[in-house]
């Protein structure tokens, strides 16, 4: 949130009113409200690679309950979700499919990177088929490690990213370009180091 | 039929076809590559053998020479052999069994796949879980790689990604 921006000067307000004028911007009025929906809302692809969605289908499931924060219904469809957990090995071959469901997903939209192999190749590392981190290609907003990780690891990495969204500001979030306009597709030749 | 009755069948009717015969935890029985189709119909189709189910097909690389490893198995009479073949290492040729077993198929393509031996006569030779553009056969031990090897589509396929 940018405070720098030139405010109305106080003394054009009338001095009978000005103790009743509450003086701000929109985005720090419109923030915490926006915010607040978004973060108790995270809804989930429904999407899983290897193990580590095992254990996400046990988060969702009654005695974790995920429900309770708000990740509630995976869906079966990107276009209804904001949140995609990579949850297990990427291999090269599905690797095209991962990026297309990622820019599938309507924005915002925020990326969970679920366990060892998705953070970094995991004990595949160094073999000729896994890829080394889904991070390469997809903006990670929170890493969770484990193999797998448990369900407690897994409800801690959605509250961490709750706590960013809370923070966010829509005006510094990429994605109603403020900031000019960014092509944000990801695609296999568009490595991100 | 026990393990030794089935290497005195198999040695009397084929002679030095039958190159090493072994009884370890299962009985091994390992042939001539040429003459892996005859004794294979034979062990399918003689009463008393009757292997009638294909269990599975591996590979192995004992970087001087390939192995590769048949197992079958009787449902009629409860018993189990494993066949192996030793093909050349430089142009490695083995019989296909798609013919006898139809559950050969896919077992096949993926051993081609993972060693890169040709199957003579398959059907349908061609890579199984990798994609054609991928250098080389991975699971040889002198598969050279210093990072994952990046999917290639095949040309003409290529993914809309923007969807």
């Amino acid at each position: 949130m940018t405070d720098d921006r030139p405010e109305m000067p106080a003394d054009e307000i009338p001095v009978e009113i000005r103790h009743n004028v509450f003086l701000t911007t929109v985005a720090k009025f419109v923030d915490p409200v926006y915010n607040w929906g978004r973060r108790w809302s995270m809804w989930p692809v429904m999407f899983g690679l290897a193990c580590c969605a095992i254990e996400m289908i046990c988060t969702v499931a009654s005695r974790n309950d995920a429900a309770r924060f708000g990740v509630e219904i995976m869906r079966a469809s990107p276009r209804q979700a904001d949140l995609m957990i990579v949850a297990g090995t990427v291999t090269e071959k599905m690797l095209p499919q991962v990026l297309r469901i990622y820019n599938q997903i309507a924005e915002p939209k925020y990326v969970l990177a679920m366990g060892n192999c998705a953070i970094s190749g995991g004990p595949f590392a160094g073999s000729y088929s896994v890829v080394h981190g889904i991070d390469l290609y997809l903006p990670v907003d929170v890493y969770v490690p484990g193999c797998p990780p448990r369900p407690e690891a897994l409800l801690q990495g959605v509250m961490q990213l709750q706590e960013k969204i809370k923070r966010q500001s829509i005006l510094d979030v990429p994605w109603y370009n403020f900031g000019g306009e960014v092509d944000r597709t990801v695609a296999l030749d568009k490595r991100r180091r | 039929m026990n393990a030794a009755q089935m290497f005195d069948q198999l040695e009397a009717h084929f002679g030095d076809a039958i190159l090493e015969t072994a009884e370890e935890k299962l009985p091994v029985v390992r042939v001539e590559a040429a003459r892996l189709p005859d004794v294979a119909a034979y062990l399918k189709d003689s009463p008393g053998l009757d292997f009638d189910l294909f269990v599975s097909v591996t590979a192995v690389d004992y970087e001087d020479r390939f192995e590769v490893v048949y197992l079958l198995r009787s449902l009629k009479e409860g018993h189990t052999l494993v066949l192996k073949v030793q093909p050349d290492r430089e142009d490695p040729v083995v019989p296909s069994l798609v013919s006898l077993w139809e559950g050969a198929r896919l077992q096949e393509r993926e051993v081609y796949d993972f060693f890169g031996i040709c199957f003579a006569d398959h059907p349908n030779l061609k890579r199984l879980f990798l994609w054609a553009e991928f250098p080389g056969y991975p699971l040889r031990k002198d598969f050279q790689y210093t990072a994952s090897i990046p999917y290639s589509e095949p040309p003409g396929q290529e993914q809309a990604y923007n969807l």
